[in-house]
């Protein structure tokens, strides 16, 4: 052969292999992206994530003279038959100042539910700002049959907002929850929901489906 | 670009030797198991008119139906595909996936194959005077990847999706919409599609990459490499580091549909907005890995025609490697209403803004590239020169759309669809019939009709600027995108643009009977049929090229006047 091989294939190998291992890393950093985005939302409030407080940070804060309204939404998930909502509409409080607000859960089943809320408030520029030192939507809530329970919320709002040029003109921050059945609770109520709402079993291979 | 010494062949001839370099593997061999780069390359064209023709279809039945307000054609096209006594949600569903048929099978089947898969396969090889691609079965592996990727998707119309058949998600796959909100198989084929599809571009892009890096022939440094090899080099990178990222989010979107996670389910800890920017820092690049290498076709073919070197050869080189940077960075703003804070969106604004810098300094290169040039209006400088108009009235729209406080205003109208047709449809699909026009002779080895090839410009012309303009005026009236309905307000405009669809399709009719012209009675093509001004390495080759070229490897001239 009079042809010659300007590249030799050794070469192209390591090139190859360092290409596809740039894709690789880019794979690997659509997946990092996951934790990174959850990590980013709670730093910086994105999307309207709200903050965590302990009683000890919550006691340094000093009281502004601004008020705000809070209001407060709840829903449920569709496949969640619980009745849930706020027991007030709204609340006025001054910047700084500590609250409570109660909302209340039943459960309209027979059977066991365990639900986690998922929560946000909006303007999602609030999130960064809006603390709460105690919360139903920390822990996972578990309702027995029929079970009725009021459930608190403890927060404040982080005066903070008034040096924050995006966020300091808001006048009212809407707190939302949605509940939703955990997956535990879910899988469990498919294993066995005859024998709580059935006197006889019926065929296993129904059941089963 | 460098030039040759005019009269030194590069065929790969038999000198003397006892085994045949021109021969031929039999016509299954040669078509299915290819991994010769021309072949391949021709595979890619073929498969790209095919896919083009059905989402152009795809899209007639949507003009039809938008011809006038209210369902007219819907149930229909419902009925024939299989669905009977459609009801209207199953109608309205129709529409949903032949709008996501249609941006799915022109971006992944039809734009990409052509321009990458089938121009680049064909010409980097050749014009960096390299024998093969560094991978050449990797390469044939690459085209059927995204063949069978194109039957997934194909397939998918077939499969209940949720409300009615089909995968009725947008191109953009947003959850949960895609998740919960389409049950059934259709979608995990579309997703399957763009995994096969996108495994094959990620497998093309290290070959690029590999063949470009270290089989230019000697003297072809990077700095002398022509326009097209280095838009495909930066096309190669955008493709390598965009799309394992996409392939990460629909495999998330796989895996929430069938395995109980929840990385866009808020129930579980997700979310959703997670889907959109993990899409968009995929999405954002791919709009540039469409139209780079255009950028590329239309640079050999305005020097050509001009006789002149382009003007500013390396600004436009590095104008091209900054479009690719750059492009990485702005993804949030098709995301400007998703609830970004005020200095989110100035930051995605302003990097948008950036990039009509380099995208200028193209566009002004070729406008200099043409001033003073001894100019000849064959039929792919025409084409060119339409695309420098059409690319830049999509680019000036795609200014306003970076504003986030204008954008808050028209997202999701038609004023979008009317942007990004105008630097897709019209500007890569004008590149490449530009590309078409000017390398179609040199890979069959018969002229097409210049007649044909103008005539066809200016139905095209005439057809989608009458198709497309008229969106403008509907986006900036309110109309919202992806709906088969709309208000009695915008039936006037609608009625036109549909009737520039038709001009549009005739385009497409005349440029098929060209095809059949050429191949029934077109004159032979000579190596260098366009003259003096085309100097890359492919027209030192006979038309079409040798089954193996540059055995005998081209020694690049080093003089002065390269570029």
């Amino acid at each position: 052969m009079s042809a010659r091989v300007i590249a030799d294939p050794r070469k192209n190998r390591r090139v190859g292999l360092l290409a596809a291992g740039g894709a690789v890393a880019m794979l690997g950093l659509g997946y990092a992206s996951v934790p990174l985005y959850r990590l980013f939302c709670q730093v910086t409030g994105y999307g309207g994530t709200t903050q965590r407080a302990d009683a000890v940070t919550a006691s340094g804060i000093k009281v502004a003279a601004k008020v705000v309204t809070v209001r407060f939404d709840a829903n449920v998930a569709k496949t969640l038959p619980w009745e849930f909502k706020p027991e007030q509409i709204k609340q006025d409080l001054k910047l700084g100042e500590r609250k409570i607000a109660t909302y209340r859960a039943r459960n309209l089943t027979g059977r066991t539910i365990t639900g986690t809320a998922m929560f946000n408030v909006s303007p999602e520029q609030a999130g960064k700002y809006f603390n709460k030192i105690q919360c139903f939507c920390f822990t996972e809530q578990k309702l027995l049959a029929g079970q009725d329970v009021r459930m608190p919320v403890i927060y404040y709002v982080d005066p903070a907002i008034l040096d924050d040029p995006a966020a300091k003109n808001i006048e009212e921050i809407t707190l939302s929850y949605t509940f939703t059945e955990t997956a535990e609770s879910a899988a469990a109520a498919l294993e066995k929901p005859i024998a709580l709402s059935m006197e006889k079993p019926l065929d296993p291979a129904r059941v089963r489906r | 670009m460098a030039t040759i010494p005019a009269n030194e062949g590069f065929d790969a001839h038999d000198h003397a030797h006892d085994h045949d370099h021109d021969h031929k593997p039999g016509f299954f061999a040669r078509w299915f198991m290819s991994t010769n780069h021309k072949d391949i390359g021709t595979l890619y064209l073929i498969f790209a008119i095919f896919a083009g023709v059905i989402g152009g279809a795809v899209s007639g039945i949507m003009r039809a139906e938008l011809a006038q307000p209210g369902i007219q054609y819907l149930g229909y096209f419902a009925d024939l595909l299989g669905t009977a006594n459609p009801t209207f949600d199953q109608q309205l569903h129709l529409w949903n996936v032949l709008i996501t048929a249609h941006g799915l099978i022109m971006v992944f089947f039809m734009v990409m194959p052509a321009i990458i898969g089938g121009f680049g396969n064909w010409f980097v090889p050749i014009m960096i005077g390299a024998p093969d691609m560094a991978f050449p079965r990797m390469n044939n592996v690459s085209f059927w990847l995204t063949f069978v990727g194109f039957c997934s998707l194909m397939m998918s119309a077939f499969m209940p999706g949720g409300t009615g058949q089909g995968a009725g998600t947008g191109w953009t796959v947003y959850a949960p919409l895609s998740t919960s909100g389409s049950v059934g198989p259709a979608v995990d084929f579309a997703i399957f599609s763009l995994h096969l599809s996108g495994a094959g571009s990620i497998l093309g892009a290290v070959n690029f990459i590999t063949t470009i890096f270290n089989m230019r022939a000697p003297g072809m440094t990077l700095h002398k490499m022509p326009l097209f090899v280095w838009s495909v080099l930066v096309t190669a990178f955008l493709l390598l580091l965009a799309l394992p990222v996409l392939a990460a989010a629909i495999t998330m979107l796989l895996t929430d549909r069938n395995f109980g996670t929840t990385f866009f389910d808020p129930a579980g800890g997700g979310d959703p907005v997670l889907y959109q920017h993990l899409f968009w820092f995929f999405g954002h690049p791919e709009v540039y890995i469409m139209i780079l290498p255009g950028f590329g076709i239309i640079s050999q073919i305005i020097s050509t025609f001009s006789k002149k070197p382009v003007f500013g050869y390396l600004g436009m080189a590095y104008a091209m490697v900054a479009i690719g940077v750059v492009g990485f960075i702005v993804w949030a703003h098709h995301m400007y209403t998703t609830g970004l804070d005020v200095n989110t969106k100035m930051y995605f604004t302003a990097a948008t803004m950036v990039i009509a810098v380099p995208t200028g300094i193209k566009i002004f290169s070729w406008i200099a590239t043409m001033w003073g040039g001894s100019l000849e209006f064959k039929s792919p400088m025409v084409w060119a020169m339409g695309f420098i108009f059409l690319f830049t009235v999509g680019g000036v729209t795609g200014v306003v759309l970076a504003n986030g406080g204008i954008d808050d205003n028209l997202h999701d109208t038609y004023y979008v669809v009317a942007h990004f047709h105008y630097v897709l449809s019209l500007g890569a699909v004008t590149s490449l019939f530009a590309g078409f026009f000017y390398w179609f002779p040199k890979m069959s080895g018969r002229m097409h009709s210049e007649f044909l090839s103008h005539l066809q410009f200016w139905v095209f012309f005439i057809g989608v600027n009458t198709l497309f303009f008229p969106m403008h005026f509907l986006g900036v009236q309110g109309m919202p995108r992806r709906y088969p309905d709309y208000a009695q307000a915008y039936s006037y405009w609608n009625e036109i643009a549909s009737y520039g669809y038709v001009i549009m399709a005739a385009s497409i009719v005349i440029f098929f009977v060209n095809m059949a012209y050429a191949f029934l009675a077109g004159k032979k093509a000579v190596g260098n049929y366009w003259g003096e001004g085309a100097t890359t390495l492919e027209w030192t080759l006979s038309s079409p090229p040798p089954f193996h070229q540059f055995e005998t490897l081209p020694v690049i001239d080093d003089a002065a006047h390269a570029h």
